[in-house]
């Protein structure tokens, strides 16, 4: 299955819409650490949870370009695509 | 123009918040006068101390005090140089010595700091085509380590060596060198590595295995050696990273190994070549402590006889300690307005521990790190323990559920 950055973007919209605390009007352009205030931590141990659903890992000093969901997303279907 | 301090507005306010809630800055307690290895003067009381990470109160070592004092009578107290220039004196070379033959290991080398020596060996050991597998609540000199190599850097889940072995089978790079590094005990929650599964993977991978004794070290172990002897696979580690300035109460860090390339390391290791070498007064003492450790095997066992009654104290009174009884003991508050609170009121009743908030704790809820020592006397443990009854009962910190099963 091949996903795209819309796909992708989706599937990390609904994971996050999981926890409570993260506003519900969410979309692609949020910035996760303003806009969903998260600390540096949470990031990390959120990102972990993407790998997992998606069977992809993402080099640590990949996450320092990482703004927004859709930056996330895009990094990810690029790592998909090279391997 | 946008001031440098413009990203120090968010810790500022965080700061001022912390303060305003407790009436003072609990990063900059000043210990006035150590009084001895358990007692320090604080805000002009004596204070029981509870958060030095000083495991076998070899800091207050006559031995060690004796032997930095010789040293820096014979030697000077500088070495003004580093340790591939002229800051290499026969002291420091006895000292590596002594740990690589405390550790039965070919070689070892002897850096400033801890930091600088997990720092050192991680950026030196994992170039741009390797991969670093770091456990995801390392302490942040591993971290630190990372961003300073160049390679890739992937975490997988805490103590967890399945989720390890997931992550490095997904990397699908079975050309690429590996290197995993875990801690020994986990210095915020007091947490165990299963060292021995670690190293399981580690061999079915091919991957290289790093640990870091820090905090185990002098403290796990039939001899002391850490949670890979406590395990029986020290022949499986690679590495053995490790400080000084926890069990023999100095200050430095050292790496242990059995790779004749560690000397080669000493040539590409920025945080060991381009710093100043420890004193002469401090290898001196170092030395000293560790011969004592050596010959007191029973400071250990007081060690974890403590542990285990701070911790089974903490427990009958209803606070949520850490699940595994170490030295290390983590108190869990469910929110930083319970943890401020309780933290000052500790101090103003005699206790200092460590206060750690969110996101240096592991997941988003303050803790009260406290450090036991091989030198508390059970009176001075259980003055601790009421005086966190105390301050729990009037600052109304209520305590996450406790464990069901006392362990």
């Amino acid at each position: 299955m091949s996903e795209t950055v819309e796909s992708v973007s989706a599937l990390i919209i609904q994971k996050l819409l999981a926890n409570p605390k993260v506003p519900r009007d969410i979309d692609g352009n949020c910035k996760i650490m303003e806009d969903l205030a998260f600390d540096s931590l949470a990031v990390m141990n959120f990102v972990m949870e993407v790998e997992d659903s998606l069977d992809v890992s993402v080099p640590l000093d990949k996450l320092a370009d990482i703004r927004s969901i859709n930056d996330l997303a895009a990094c990810i279907v690029d790592l998909k695509n090279k391997g | 123009m946008t001031s440098l301090f413009a990203k120090y507005q968010g810790i500022a306010s965080a700061l001022g918040a912390v303060v305003a809630a407790g009436g003072r800055n609990p990063f900059a307690v000043v210990i006035e006068k150590p009084v001895s290895s358990t007692v320090g003067i604080i805000e002009g009381r004596h204070t029981l101390l509870f958060g030095t990470n000083n495991y076998l109160g070899l800091s207050q070592s006559e031995r060690a005090i004796k032997a930095a004092q010789d040293a820096a009578g014979a030697c000077g107290v500088g070495t003004t140089g580093s340790r591939i220039a002229n800051g290499t004196q026969s002291l420091h070379r006895r000292l590596e010595h002594k740990i690589a033959a405390f550790f039965h290991r070919r070689d070892a080398m002897v850096f400033s700091t801890g930091y600088q020596a997990n720092l050192g060996m991680i950026s030196a050991l994992a170039g741009k085509d390797d991969y670093l597998l770091l456990d995801a609540d390392s302490h942040a000199s591993i971290y630190d380590g990372s961003r300073l190599s160049s390679a890739q850097v992937i975490r997988f889940r805490h103590n967890d060596p399945d989720d390890l072995y997931k992550r490095i089978k997904r990397l699908d790079a079975p050309d690429s060198a590996k290197l995993v590094v875990v801690e020994g005990i986990y210095s915020m929650t007091g947490n165990v590595a299963p060292v021995k599964e670690f190293a399981a993977v580690k061999k079915e991978t091919g991957a290289y295995l790093l640990v870091d004794e820090a905090h185990s070290f002098g403290v796990l172990g039939e001899h002391g050696r850490g949670a890979a002897e406590a395990d029986g696979v020290e022949a499986d580690v690679d590495f053995v990273v490790g400080t000084f300035s926890k069990s023999l109460g100095t200050v430095g860090g050292y790496c242990v190994s059995d790779h004749p390339e560690l000397e080669l390391v000493r040539l590409n290791c920025r945080p060991y070549m381009f710093t100043a070498s420890l004193p002469p007064e401090i290898i001196a003492a170092t030395a000293a402590a560790l011969e004592e450790m050596q010959e007191r095997p029973e400071l250990r066992l007081r060690l974890m006889e403590n542990a285990a009654r701070l911790h089974a104290g903490f427990v009958r009174i209803g606070l949520n300690a850490s699940k595994q009884v170490s030295p290390v003991i983590a108190v869990t508050l469910e929110t930083v307005e319970q943890a401020i609170p309780m933290w000052n009121r500790l101090l103003e009743l005699g206790v200092y521990v460590n206060l750690s908030l969110p996101p240096a704790t592991p997941d988003s809820r303050p803790l009260l790190r406290c450090s036991v020592m091989a030198t508390h006397t059970p009176q001075q443990i259980d003055d601790a323990i009421e005086i966190f009854r105390q301050a729990a009962q009037e600052t109304g910190a209520t305590a996450a559920p406790a464990p069901l099963v006392a362990s």
